[in-house]
């Protein structure tokens, strides 16, 4: 299914081209670092962001970070390009250019980040602009979905990725990448183990290892640029830089190893079967990008180094010809309607620029001489050979290379020089702004092989020495290497591919006999956010029951118990009841308070109960008189009157203080009333019988006169010391007067009765 | 007199507590007032409390003659219960503007923002 896009349409837009040129200076700026990295080493910017975290935000381009830099923003200019004409006349075409280059500029971020916590950041961005660019289509329920459970999986792992990142600064002392990988290998240190599990949560999940693979394939519901750009290239290569990033630091255990391996040559064979299976192409391709995927990480379990330089070699080539091969797919199904390879076939006459693309794409992918590709495997090899379980890390390698073989016929020969197949539409060489993309990646997939050593001075060599700590240790980049072991297993590998592409319609056929019967992991989340919706709406319903009587309740009962606790866990001396000093007008204004507290809570009466909180105002007041407070009491009087009048007008036009529904629940009302009360008095008692600490009341009734020239301490505190609280009291007031002028004038204009609730705006979609 | 008003106090919020988990809407209005007036009591207690000595500077002199009322709680109790009173208001227009649409003072049945079918609107 091709996006929605008008041939005719013009395709020059400004927001295209400006991102595209943007994208192209970032090339251009980083393309200028390519002779002094090799040469002089690390370039590193720094700026302080949150210095009291030790959150800087620090830049570092180092020999890998520069190799990804490039990729990212050489790739970038292209598919931005291609997706200014695949997308052309598309209504959301600016939101999509937008998003991609968001997506840009926060990978970018990731890979330069020396900061372990600006990485973060910018993986989580990573994260949610993919988010944006695979659920693109949201007019479709399938990409939705597809969108946010690839979201949510990365998510999840980037929060493991942080508490990993949070353990490592707080146990070596600092957050910065450079010096964490200067100081070594943490292997030997405590939480090692925490920390190695928790960042490799992080990784497996962004670069879709099994069994986290399940998103990656999904994710292909994005236009083809961004499966192209994302999945390929980029995105789900965050986890994997992340790892050869952390290699100096986090290498070298039997744990990295063995975890790295296995899981590593696990998710390469399987995704190997898994990309046979297909016959949607841009599946096809999609499970490649998971075997390349398994591939890296397996090599980067190793620490020799042949096994790093294999690792990086792979790297740079497989983005090179995935980018390119997705995109010519890309302009196969915009061409011709369909992108299936069962009818796709003899395209070579109407698109020889693409066919030609595709052809040397597939070549380096098959990993043929002269291509990199070829190097690549080889290294590979030789790689394995020094690894640890060098057995399982060869046959693991032969399986994915020999089936790799494979696929890149299938996906680069059959529909371009296969016979001819039967087509929805005649098809016709694709726009120039498309074909460029892949043909320039091909072509650089090949110079890359044919100059060996400029590519390893310039890109490999670097990155391999960032990734081991130290220059100069990695494997030599040879189109021949000699007769030696790794070329026999090469050609095994030719033999054992060519074989499997003889046989794959028949092999097809039984993987999908064997998937059928397979545990399905993609339905497995579905039931899993299912139970997950559903125990999160279970309990909204026990805990939001929308009656406010019960959030009280929890709210009291929450009170008294952590007090209570508090109190119960910090014993003290019991605090004795001391009467001394207590005469009998004392007596009187609590008989009196008390009397008021009574009469309102048991009257049913409306005028009663006005009564009863007129009596305990009054009480109060004449506590504070008598207790050295009159401006207290003024206030008190006043504002009890206020009270007392306010309510009466409002009680005029209310109803009786019946009792409405069941009563049940009021013993236990009164049980916990009675628990808050008692707490309340307890935590007063203890507060009045601890010394007492007269410092700050000493200062004011010494500066009340001498510094702020008044006599009435109150007022000064009041006017003076605590003017800010004084106007923050006065705004509250004109708050809540403005809130109850707005109620009461509001209402008067409305119907009474229930107005109809607008209408909840409608679903976007359905434009 | 500490001992007294923590008895006097612990009343006070327990009575509020009570009647704040009425179903009527009135009652909870009145447990909100005794309970803005027990906390005015808690600070001015938790301060200590002096009989008879307004806390005031004599003509004539730089501080106050002896031990005085402790004017800090004083200061904060005033700024507390004008709060209180403004809260009230505008609680009590709230009650009055409920009131006058739904007709009526049962919480129990105040379900407009939270209604009972919430989850079939959500699907």
């Amino acid at each position: 299914m091709a996006e929605p896009s008008d041939p005719n349409a013009p395709w020059v837009t400004p927001a295209g081209m400006i991102t595209v040129a943007l994208t192209a200076t970032l090339f251009l700026f980083f393309l200028q670092y390519l002779p002094v990295v090799p040469r002089d080493g690390a370039v590193q910017w720094v700026w302080d962001w949150i210095p009291s975290l030790q959150v800087r935000l620090s830049f570092w381009l180092d020999g890998l970070s520069l190799m990804f830099a490039l990729l990212i923003t050489g790739i970038g200019t292209l598919v931005m390009l291609y997706a200014a004409r695949y997308l052309a006349g598309h209504p959301q075409y600016n939101r999509f250019a937008l998003y991609l280059f968001s997506f840009m500029l926060s990978m970018l971020g990731l890979v330069l980040a020396d900061n372990l916590i600006a990485l973060f950041v910018f993986w989580e961005l990573t994260t949610f602009t993919s988010y944006l660019l695979i659920g693109f289509s949201h007019t479709d329920p399938k990409s939705r979905r597809n969108a946010l459970q690839a979201l949510l999986l990365t998510a999840a792992g980037g929060l493991a990725l942080l508490a990993g990142f949070i353990l490592i600064g707080v146990t070596q002392g600092t957050f910065e990448l450079s010096q964490l990988n200067a100081a070594g290998s943490m292997a030997e240190q405590p939480y090692y183990l925490g920390i190695l599990i928790l960042v490799l949560l992080g990784a497996f999940t962004k670069s879709a290892q099994v069994p986290f693979h399940f998103w990656l394939p999904n994710a292909m519901a994005a236009p083809t640029p961004v499966s192209a750009y994302l999945h390929s290239a980029t995105m789900v290569k965050g986890g994997v830089y992340l790892l050869a990033r952390m290699h100096p630091s986090l290498s070298g255990s039997d744990v990295w190893i063995y975890t790295l391996t296995i899981f590593g040559g696990v998710t390469a064979v399987f995704a190997s079967f898994m990309a046979l299976r297909q016959t949607d192409l841009k599946q096809t391709l999609a499970y490649t990008t998971l075997m390349a995927l398994g591939t890296l990480v397996m090599f980067l379990a190793g620490s020799s180094g042949y096994a790093i330089t294999a690792a990086m070699t792979f790297l740079l080539v497989h983005s090179l010809y995935k980018a390119g091969l997705f995109l010519v797919i890309g302009i196969v199904d915009h061409e011709t309607g369909t992108r299936d390879a069962n009818l796709l076939g003899g395209l070579a006459r109407a698109m020889p620029i693409t066919a030609l693309a595709a052809g040397l794409s597939g070549l380096a992918m098959a990993g043929l001489p002269p291509f990199l590709g070829f190097i690549a495997k080889e290294l590979s090899y030789a790689g394995a050979l020094t690894m640890a379980i060098s057995w399982f890390v060869v046959i693991m390698g032969m399986a994915a290379f020999a089936l790799m073989f494979a696929v890149a016929l299938i996906v680069a020969w059959k529909p371009f020089f296969g016979p001819q197949g039967d087509l929805p539409r005649k098809p016709h060489e694709g726009p120039w702004a498309m074909v460029l993309g892949p043909a320039m990646l091909s072509v650089i997939g090949l110079l890359a092989g044919l100059l060996p050593g400029v590519t390893a001075y310039y890109l490999v060599e670097p990155a391999v020495a960032a990734v081991m700590g130290a220059p100069d240790v990695g494997g030599r980049l040879k189109l021949w290497a000699g007769f030696n072991l790794p070329l026999v297993l090469s050609l095994l590998t030719f033999a054992l591919g060519f074989v499997l592409y003889l046989v794959h319609a028949r092999l097809r056929a039984m993987l999908a006999a064997m998937e059928a019967r397979a545990i399905d992991m993609d339905a497995g989340w579905d039931v899993l956010l299912d139970r997950f919706m559903a125990v999160a709406k279970g309990q909204t319903r026990v805990i939001q029951t929308g009656v406010l009587r019960h959030y009280m309740f929890v709210t009291f009962a929450v009170f008294a118990l952590t007090v209570l606790g508090t109190l119960v866990l910090r014993p003290a001396a019991a605090p004795a009841l001391n009467f001394a000093g207590t005469g009998f007008v004392e007596w009187g204004i609590a008989a009196l308070i008390v009397a008021g507290t009574m009469v309102v809570v048991l009257t049913s009466s409306r005028i009663a109960a006005l009564v009863g909180l007129g009596v305990v105002g009054i009480g109060v007041a004449l506590i504070f008189i008598a207790y050295s407070a009159p401006d207290v009491a003024i206030t008190q009087i006043l504002v009890e009157l206020l009270v007392v009048v306010l309510l009466a007008v409002a009680l005029l036009k209310m109803p009786h203080l019946d009792r409405t529904g069941k009563q049940s629940h009021r013993p236990f009302d009164a049980g916990l009333a009675v628990l808050v009360g008692g707490v309340t008095t307890w935590v007063l008692l203890r507060v009045t019988n601890t010394p007492f600490d007269r410092r700050l009341t000493d200062f004011f009734e010494a500066s009340s006169w001498t510094e702020a020239f008044g006599r009435n301490i109150v007022n000064v505190i009041l006017v003076d010391f605590r003017t800010l609280d004084t106007f923050g009291e006065i705004a509250v007031v004109i708050v809540a007067a403005l809130g109850a002028f707005a109620l009461l004038k509001g209402g008067a204009k409305r119907p009474p009765e229930d107005a109809p609730e607008p209408a909840p705006e409608t679903a976007r979609e359905e434009r | 007199m500490e001992a007294l008003t923590a008895l006097v106090v612990g009343l006070l919020v327990a009575a509020s507590v009570y009647l704040m988990l009425a179903r009527n809407f009135m009652r909870f209005l009145f447990g909100l007032i005794l309970l803005s007036n027990a906390a005015n009591l808690v600070i001015f207690a938790s301060g200590r409390m002096t009989k008879g000595a307004p806390a005031l500077v004599p003509y004539g002199a730089d501080t106050p003659a002896g031990v005085v009322g402790n004017a800090l709680p004083q200061a904060l109790v005033l700024t507390a219960i004008v709060i209180g009173f403004g809260l009230l208001a505008f609680t009590l227009a709230l009650a009055f503007e409920t009131y006058r649409r739904l007709r009526t003072m049962d919480t129990d049945k105040m379900r407009v923002a939270e209604p009972k079918d919430a989850d079939e609107d959500m699907k």
